[in-house]
């Protein structure tokens, strides 16, 4: 009989030093795990840079993703300091699991825009274009914000149109349009923006827009809630804001 | 097979090594929803996925069988230069990350891509957000398990009858109809089904190349992706699905699995 309990003694101390190998908070470089929207990957890369530079010793690491992903990681016990939703909805649902740590900042908002190739080769003009027959759409799953987003402007313009694809996030969307893979896409003002020269956007007119609004909750049980918050507050700030604005996105 | 009694420390190691495979399924199985099994599987996206797959793994597993027998008697019987090379090329998917398959897919028959161009511009045909588009990205990844399931059974046949049916005057076509096929029929059932698993668990390959619209190219890996963030049930009882067939085919073809590699 010893075998076998010797051989669970061995499997108790292997899953114990599994436990204890996970690294305590080093004292010299603060970790801070940021899960955060697609159509934020330009604008909380460059804001996390500036960051790391005005404050103490700090190494941000990003998870982009869309929204509602990012939440159902965290929802499952996902390590995340913050969470930035590009909508209200996916940060209310860890509020709803009692997972965030106070009330979600509204830190930003976006507009829609239609990407098209460059030049704009088929002509489109408005949101009523993307239903004619030749013309190749992609939007975003209607599960992530941006294609719920991208469903209600075409609602509102009462527009009837057969997307090919529903991708996964904003960014995917994208990059099927610069690729040349489709027509156009709805995507944000932000990522027309990111994408430079490869894109080319053709404006949403007020009436048919959609404001993306852009929450950031503190996921409870951070181990670096102090340092979360400040980063919460840094884009808040003038300063965070300055960032922001110069990627498109406009003030909360 | 003679038993041992393991050192210690391999048996623990190779407890650790079982339970890291089984509690993932373990995890899976406590959240499936079993009063509502059938009713989630019944839904509108879960029937419209489910077909889909089948579609798409059968139709790539018949274009595998169709390309990959000959590739593979090519490979087992005839010796040309830069053969292991070409061999490589075309096993590279079964290791190769199917998101970069699926780049390269779009590289060469996207819209834009250098063949897909031509595609379009002679034929009309659009690959990218079709289902054709899916079945190319699933045979893609999947064929190569044929290939290479089928030239091992090429290689491990006894050629004599092969010989003999030469010598009574069979040409070559004959014998590869009449005599080689028949002979290497179970390896090629073997490829195939191992083939069609891989086709229809594809995910990375097909929403890079064929994008994701639910009864166009939304397979159930891509279905269960999507339905994970809104409707968690579904997915859980789609990847059951998925793991009862992976199951079933790797305990069928045991056996045939084992010495084909």
């Amino acid at each position: 009989m010893r075998g076998p309990i010797a051989i669970l003694i061995a499997v108790a101390l292997l899953l114990g030093a599994c436990v204890s190998a996970i690294p305590t908070d080093s004292p010299q470089i603060k970790e801070l795990t940021v899960f955060a929207a697609a159509s934020l990957t330009d604008g909380f890369t460059k804001a996390g840079d500036e960051f790391a530079k005005s404050t103490v010793r700090v190494r941000l690491t990003f998870n982009f993703g869309s929204s509602s992903t990012l939440a159902t990681q965290i929802t499952n016990g996902a390590p995340a300091d913050v969470l930035a939703s590009a909508d209200e909805a996916n940060v209310q649902k860890i509020v709803d699991a009692k997972l965030a740590d106070g009330v979600p900042t509204p830190f930003a908002t976006n507009r829609l825009e239609i990407a098209v190739g460059v030049g704009n080769p088929k002509k489109i003009a408005s949101l009523a274009d993307l239903g004619r027959p030749d013309v190749i759409l992609v939007v975003a799953a209607p599960t992530v914000p941006a294609g719920k987003y991208a469903l209600e402007a075409l609602a509102k313009a009462g527009v009837t149109a057969k997307p090919v694809s529903q991708e996964v996030d904003v960014r995917a969307v994208l990059n099927k349009v610069s690729l040349g893979e489709a027509d156009a896409g709805i995507v944000y003002v932000t990522d027309v923006k990111s994408a430079g020269t490869r894109v080319t956007g053709v404006d949403i007119p007020e009436q048919h827009q959609v404001v993306a609004r852009y929450p950031i909750a503190v996921v409870k049980d951070s181990r670096n809630a102090a340092l979360a918050h400040r980063f919460v507050d840094y884009l808040v700030s003038p300063a965070g804001q300055l960032v922001l604005a110069e990627f498109g996105f406009s003030k909360p | 097979m003679r038993s041992e009694r393991p050192p210690v420390l391999l048996a623990a190691l190779a407890i650790v090594g079982v339970a890291f495979f089984i509690l993932p399924l373990v995890g899976l199985l406590a959240r499936a929803p079993w009063g509502t099994a059938l009713g989630e599987l019944t839904t509108a996206e879960a029937i419209t996925a489910l077909r889909l797959s089948l579609v798409v793994s059968l139709a790539a597993t018949g274009v595998a069988l169709v390309l990959g027998v000959p590739l593979a008697w090519i490979y087992a019987r005839v010796a040309f230069p830069g053969r292991d090379v070409v061999r490589a090329l075309t096993t590279l998917p079964m290791i190769l990350p199917p998101v970069v398959g699926g780049v390269a897919l779009l590289f060469a028959f996207g819209r834009r891509g250098l063949f897909g161009q031509a595609l379009d511009t002679w034929f009309g045909i659009r690959l990218p957000f079709t289902t054709a588009g899916a079945v190319l990205a699933a045979t893609f990844v999947a064929m190569p398990f044929l290939v290479l399931t089928v030239e091992a059974g090429l290689r491990s046949m006894d050629r004599r009858y092969e010989d003999a049916a030469r010598t009574l005057g069979a040409g070559r076509w004959l014998v590869f109809r009449r005599v080689t096929l028949p002979l290497i029929a179970p390896s090629v059932f073997a490829g195939a089904v191992l083939c069609w698993a891989r086709a229809l668990g594809e995910f990375g390959a097909t929403i890079t190349f064929a994008g994701n619209l639910p009864g166009t190219t939304q397979t159930l890996p891509l279905a269960v992706y999507i339905a994970l963030e809104t409707r968690p049930e579904v997915a859980i009882m789609l990847s059951l699905v998925l793991l009862a067939v992976s199951l079933a085919v790797l305990v069928v073809m045991r056996d045939r699995y084992l010495r084909a590699f």
